[in-house]
């Protein structure tokens, strides 16, 4: 078990916050649960303090489904659901324009959106007004899940590019609890799905500074 | 060892380790995933011997509880909401009859209107059957209080509900240290019943009782929650001192020494009231919490000591007694009888709805200033309130209220946060 | 009427006949040890001993107390009894006695199969198969209000006998109608009032021991405190067996069917010889052995006798119900072949023996 030392491991935020607060949108059916527990599984294993947690109804597939993820150093106490996410991952851009979906998203917050399509594509160019248009990406995890596992579950692959955004969690941390929940195959590609996607991001965000 | 798990999870595994011989299930959201979680562990043969029974209902769940339990065997269950009202008969009967069932209840709201969230309506609405109520604030907590549960349950001979917060605790991935099979087995022996049908030893259990000797049985019934008033923290000593960290006992003070205004709560709230009460404290307010760990038995006399130094004492509560207001602090406010403060009840999170820092804290600022009603409704609508009850008052056929409410607010599902 | 064993030669060399010897006398010590009843038997457990409270004539009890006896005898004394409230549970179990010489627990109405049912995963967990467990109620705790429960037993296949005492009515409560009142009968709630109120309504009631042989468990069986040899032997037949085992047996009230406490095993036995309760024994779903009438009669005999059903004799008569009650025994006696050949298939001279032979008469 490995305990950083040192202060806030989140220096890329404004005012070196203790928690990390992360929510995830999507339907039922696309993994939003579950992307919100590996992501506290993988802050776990870097010997942080996490706590995932769903808000969802009695509906099954298809339905708007939110999931929280705080992370940290410090042991977390509160359990009211994140209305000022450090990040935003949006499983599927179909709830774009549904659901206002960047309530609370701090200026300085990260936000990832599962399309091919670019923001000003996606209708969403005055993002890049509100918050740092660095930190504002999309990235096609659909079309990286299908290549990698043969189906369009996006949400490892998301993860993976979450990392690469944020730098708030590392890829290693993300695989190996991809590996521990799905295990035996399907873990091995949702691992190459989820590092695929880290170093698409990569390579967007190096593209970018370059330019 | 310490693990990031789901709620449900580690209560599951947690059980399994107590050594259950009988585990009946009947599902219910919120409290699935702890049902599925032993079946799994019971069929890959990780709890010896034990019989798990699907039964057709939760009356015949806890009944199968009875069944065993009088047999001499440990039994567990786990339900909420609709559930426990539906075992409502049975949970009367357990208590009455002395029986030492475990049993977790993933609180939920109580319909109609149906709802599947979280409040504390079902546990509440049960108070009285005389069963030993304990409400764990995280996850850990919830694990541990399983373990402590049966040892109590079996020491004073009545049946203990473990009660954790249906979702927020039992779906919440969090770090549990779960304990090893050699730390329950050397905390926990054996069960050893105080009666048991024995065909070596025949005795008639549940026999009927007149006017002449009921309420000596009934009364035995509540001397035995008084006995639990020491049983319960002495368990919780003897937790801390075999597993290494503090669970459950009777109430627990959250920089409370010098408070001035103190916020009673019950459950995982209570994790966000804490960090709402740093926040005050660092402006200087002088605010703290008091969790109350074992609702049944109340804990009169260190309720008071808690509280009785405070100037004003705010009970915030997730159930409603309806046609009068709280009911967390009409229990508290007996324990301050004769103590002069201010009281305020404060009923929040009905039905799931979120409490948040930023509404505790308008909250708090108010009470600081005694700028509280007696009785308060967090984050209530009441323009939409108004608005049905002017409907309804317009007479005819106004329509139901939670449709007529629900078409008012627009609601789109996942605006839920 | 001569058995096979008839009597020794008397001084004049006439055969005395032993009229009891294949008869359907209960005690029978002059049977062969094998072929006594468990009553007849000096070591029986009198598990529902003397001293309960129960009515003159109770047909419960008498139920209970052989289905009890044999339960025990088969099961080598170790047995464990769930009890749903009612009658039984009230008049055995006067605080601070109890007439019940097994373990026995009383918990709710409701959930006597699902008390019995946890007794039996416990025994089961703790490996001590070798107790069996008897589930046991009336017909209100058992066809109505334990329904849920008795049907998640049997579905299950835990492994319970359950008993019904079937005295078609809420008895203990005041005489109550129930799922198994009969059509007709007059009930402290279906009273006949006006002519479109001949009592309790036809069209209505379970049928519960085709509904268990509808459950496909290993056993199910009708009986009534007419025959207690039939009674015991059923019993002893499903002890021998594991999983979900069902008896309905009969039991007539005196005080709810407004008879007279001399009456009940006579009742009984005309309740069978209208055809209004057919007895038969079925396993796995199928149905294995039927009773024959004997000697047949009228609805009418079985109804006199009871006032409960004296608004149909009244001036004029109701014969157009009577009628009708007549064709449900008629339609039983169809569908059950109770009448067929007019000789009995069941051997009541050997305990759990089938006689090749036939009956002795």
């Amino acid at each position: 078990m490995k305990h950083p030392v040192g202060g806030s491991s989140f220096p890329g935020m404004e005012g070196l916050r203790a928690t990390f607060e992360v929510r995830i949108h999507g339907r039922g059916g696309q993994g939003v649960v579950t992307a919100a527990e590996l992501l506290s599984v993988a802050a776990f294993d870097e010997g942080r303090h996490a706590q995932a947690f769903p808000s969802f109804g009695s509906e099954r597939t298809g339905a708007p489904v939110v999931s929280f993820c705080r992370f940290g150093d410090t042991p977390i106490r509160t359990r009211e659901p994140i209305a000022e996410p450090d990040a935003l991952i949006v499983q599927d851009p179909t709830l774009l324009h549904q659901v206002d979906l960047f309530s609370g998203l701090r200026p300085d917050g990260y936000l990832l959106i599962n399309s091919g399509r670019d923001l000003a594509e996606l209708g969403l160019a005055e993002l890049g007004e509100r918050f740092r248009p660095e930190r504002l990406l999309s990235v096609p995890a659909t079309e990286l899940a299908r290549e990698h596992l043969g189906r369009p579950l996006p949400n490892a692959a998301l993860l993976g590019g979450f990392a690469a955004l944020s730098g708030a969690l590392r890829l290693d941390s993300v695989i190996a609890a991809i590996r521990e929940r799905f295990g035996g195959e399907a873990g091995e590609r949702n691992a190459a799905a989820s590092a695929a996607c880290f170093h698409h991001v990569e390579h967007e965000l190096a593209g970018a500074v370059g330019a | 060892m310490l693990r990031q798990l789901e709620g449900s999870a580690a209560v599951a595994e947690t059980v399994a380790l107590c050594r259950p011989e009988v585990v009946c299930a009947y599902p219910i959201s919120p409290q699935t995933h702890i049902v599925e979680g032993l079946s799994d562990l019971v069929r890959a043969g990780r709890l010896g011997s034990c019989e798990y029974v699907t039964v057709e209902s939760e009356f015949a769940a806890l009944s199968v509880c009875i069944g065993a339990s009088a047999t001499g065997a440990r039994a567990y269950t786990a339900t909420a909401s609709q559930g426990l009202l539906y075992m409502a008969e049975a949970l009367f009967n357990a208590s009455g009859l002395g029986l030492p069932i475990v049993m977790t209840v993933a609180n939920r709201a109580i319909g109609a209107p149906i709802n599947i969230w979280n409040d504390h309506s079902d546990a509440m609405s049960q108070r009285d059957c005389g069963w030993i109520q304990l409400y764990a604030e995280d996850n850990q907590e919830a694990a541990d209080l399983h373990v402590q549960a049966f040892r109590l349950a079996e020491r004073v001979s009545l049946p203990v509900m473990v009660c954790m917060d249906g979702f927020v605790l039992t779906h919440a991935y969090e770090r549990v240290d779960v304990p090893t099979a050699e730390q329950v087995d050397a905390f926990l022996p054996p069960f050893e019943p105080r009666q048991v049908l024995d065909p070596a030893d025949p005795v008639t259990i549940g026999a009927m009782v007149g006017p002449e000797a009921f309420a000596e049985v009934r009364y035995l019934a509540h001397a035995k929650q008084m006995q639990a008033l020491d049983a319960i923290p002495e368990i919780a000593a003897e937790f801390e001192l075999a597993f290494g960290r503090p669970s459950g006992g009777l109430v627990r003070g959250y920089r409370t020494e010098d408070a001035e205004t103190i916020v009673v709560a019950l459950g995982s709230v209570l994790g966000t009231i804490e960090d709402t009460v740093d926040e005050l404290r660092e402006q200087g307010v002088k605010i703290g919490a008091l969790a109350i760990k074992s609702f049944r038995p109340f804990p009169l006399e260190e309720v008071r000591a808690a509280l009785g130094a405070a100037r004003r004492v705010v009970v915030l509560e997730k159930a409603l007694a309806v046609g009068i207001g709280g009911i967390v602090s009409a229990n508290v406010r007996m324990a301050l009888s004769g103590i002069d403060l201010h009281g305020y009840t404060v009923i929040a999170g009905l039905g799931g709805r979120p409490v948040t820092r930023k509404s505790l804290r308008a909250l708090f600022e108010r009470a600081v200033e005694d700028r509280l009603e007696p009785l308060n409704f967090l984050d209530l609508d009441r323009e939409r309130v108004e608005s049905e009850l002017e409907r309804m008052a317009a007479g005819g056929r106004s329509g139901p209220h939670a449709e007529n409410i629900l078409r008012d607010s627009g609601i789109v599902a996942s605006r839920s946060h | 009427m001569a058995g096979a064993e008839d009597g020794a030669g008397g001084a004049d060399g006439q055969r005395v006949r032993f009229y009891q010897v294949g008869s359907f006398a209960a005690g029978n010590r002059l049977l062969d040890p094998e072929q006594r009843t468990v009553q007849a038997r000096m070591d029986r457990s009198n598990t529902l001993t003397s001293g309960h409270r129960a009515c003159q004539g109770c047909g419960e009890a008498l139920g209970a107390r052989y289905a009890l006896d044999a339960a025990m005898r088969a099961s080598g004394g170790k047995l464990i009894a769930a009890n749903a409230t009612g009658c039984l549970e009230v008049f055995s179990t006067p605080f601070p006695e109890s007439s019940w010489q097994l373990p026995w627990i009383h918990s709710l109405f409701g959930n006597a199969p699902a008390v019995a049912s946890g007794v039996a995963a416990a025994l089961r967990a703790k490996g001590r198969e070798d107790v069996r467990v008897v589930g046991q109620g009336g017909d209100g705790g058992t066809v109505d209000i334990g329904f849920g429960c008795l049907s998640g037993m049997f579905e299950r296949g835990d492994d319970v006998l359950y008993v019904c005492y079937d005295n078609e009515a809420y008895m203990n409560t005041g005489v109550q109608r129930s799922g198994a009142t009969p059509p007709a009968a007059r009930t402290a709630n279906t009273k006949p009032i006006g002519r479109e109120h001949p009592g309790n309504a036809f069209g209505q009631g379970k049928d519960l021991p085709r509904i268990a042989i509808a459950h496909g468990i290993p056993y199910v069986a009708t009986a009534t405190v007419a025959d207690l040899h039939d009674l015991e032997r059923k019993v002893e037949a499903a002890m021998e067996l594991r999983g979900p085992r069902y008896i309905h047996v009969f039991v007539p009230c005196p005080l709810g069917w407004g008879a007279d406490s001399a009456d009940t095993i006579k009742l009984a036995r005309l309740v069978v010889e209208s055809g209004l309760f057919p007895v038969f024994e079925a396993r796995d779903g199928e149905l294995v052995e039927v009773a024959k009438i004997r000697r047949r009669v009228p609805v009418e005999e079985y109804l006199r006798p009871q006032r409960r059903y004296a608004h149909l004799f009244g001036d004029p008569p109701r014969t157009d119900v009577i009628e009708r009650l007549q064709a449900l025994a008629d339609a039983n006696i169809a569908r059950y072949g109770l009448l067929d050949g007019g000789v009995s298939d069941i051997d009541h001279t050997g305990v759990g023996k089938k006689s090749t032979t036939g009956a002795a008469e």
